[in-house]
């Protein structure tokens, strides 16, 4: 009975998510880490980060790839059961592909008209900031925790993700690299990968 | 009379595209180009709308190319082989790493491996927004809506969809009504 929930539970979010994310597989990484961490605290930020890390590594959309990941860890975690961990990851993936296929069939439908909506357009010039402050949220989140306490918050650095002041250097190092320099993304985790093995 | 497709060759074109897009969906872009147009099943110049269709769309912009370009071999079924497809390979290889890390966590050098990662994925994030804010953060007031949505979720504990669904319907009725005042 509480897996069936867990279950319907873990299929709503996921459906919500895919339903709000717009501007791709980084705003869609701020809903989940809303959603999953902060709302119903199935995982860690910790383990949420290294769920970012393994599906940035891997092939496929990095929205679709942390969906499978987290809906295994959540079923999993709950249960200890791989099997049903297995049942998590297509629950989790399917529900967050169901809006799409909704919205993106209407859109074929009306394909002319969509396309040269000017209050589309207009619409979207309003969300497109809205997401970069999404997504600029999700790393905030990742690095701080502020907890209210009374009108007062309360702002402490997330120590699992950020323990001493070589990972700020490595945050800095992997930003100019990433910006700056243009290193593929799976290079510059596979190099911090091994500067973590050294420096720890 | 054209030939039909059959929804196993889509599945299965669209599998070898998900296996091989490393990145997100604008890394699919020239693998889809080059699989589709060398079939003749869709032309170069169709794929510029399918894309900028695929982006304004809420969802992951991979799985609506797949839907779109799916439905337009074969309709609905189309559109279900093909994003069955090209998800395929990247469920079974996060399954298969999922399930084999859950065992190896503890390890302590897979522990000291990722304390190096988890900033460096941090910065991984931080790269796209800085790049979407110089595109998209054009006047002051999109800055503001910018850093308002930031201090809303990371400080104040606002759900990132409560605040879509606001700026959805501002945005919305603020186009309307300059378009009629027009």
């Amino acid at each position: 009975m509480t897996v069936l929930w867990l279950i319907l539970q873990l299929s709503w979010t996921f459906f919500l998510i895919g339903a709000f994310t717009f501007g791709g597989g980084y705003a869609m990484l701020s809903l989940i880490q809303n959603q999953v961490v902060v709302e119903h605290a199935w995982i860690s930020e910790a383990t949420f980060t290294d769920i970012v890390a393994v599906s940035q590594m891997t092939p496929g959309p990095i929205g679709i790839n942390s969906a499978t990941y987290v809906g295994y860890d959540v079923l999993f975690n709950a249960t200890g059961s791989p099997v049903l961990g297995v049942l998590g990851s297509l629950t989790a993936t399917l529900s967050l592909m169901i809006p799409s296929f909704i919205i993106m069939l209407l859109i074929v439908k009306f394909y002319l008209k969509f396309r040269s909506s000017r209050l589309y357009a207009g619409t979207m010039d309003w969300l497109k900031p809205c997401v970069v402050g999404l997504i600029g949220a999700a790393a905030v989140i990742l690095i701080i925790k502020t907890t209210w306490t009374g009108g007062v918050p309360q702002v402490q650095v997330l120590s699992e993700n950020f323990p001493d002041w070589k990972s700020w250097l490595l945050l800095a190092g992997a930003f100019a690299a990433s910006y700056w320099g243009k290193v593929n993304p799976i290079y510059l985790i596979l190099a911090s990968a091994v500067l973590g093995m050294l420096l720890y | 009379m054209e030939k039909k497709v059959s929804l196993w060759q889509i599945f299965l074109v669209f599998a070898k595209i998900g296996a091989f897009t490393i990145g997100g969906g604008y890394a699919m872009i020239p693998l889809i180009q080059a699989e589709m147009s060398r079939r003749g099943w869709i032309s170069d110049d169709e794929l510029p709308d399918i894309v900028a269709l695929s982006q304004s769309a809420p969802g992951v912009m991979a799985v609506n190319i797949s839907i779109f370009a799916g439905h337009k071999l074969r309709g609905f079924k189309g559109s279900v082989a093909a994003t069955l497809g090209s998800i395929t390979p990247s469920f079974l290889i996060i399954l298969a790493i999922a399930m084999f890390f859950t065992a190896f966590r503890d390890n302590p050098w897979i522990e000291r491996a990722f304390k190096g990662i988890r900033p460096a994925v941090i910065a991984l994030i931080a790269v796209p927004m800085v790049k979407m804010a110089k595109k998209s953060c054009t006047t002051w007031w999109k800055w503001l809506l910018a850093i308002g949505s930031l201090v809303l979720v990371a400080f104040l504990n606002v759900s990132p969809i409560y605040i879509i669904l606001c700026v959805l319907i501002i945005g919305f009725g603020a186009t309307w009504f300059r378009m009629r005042s027009k």
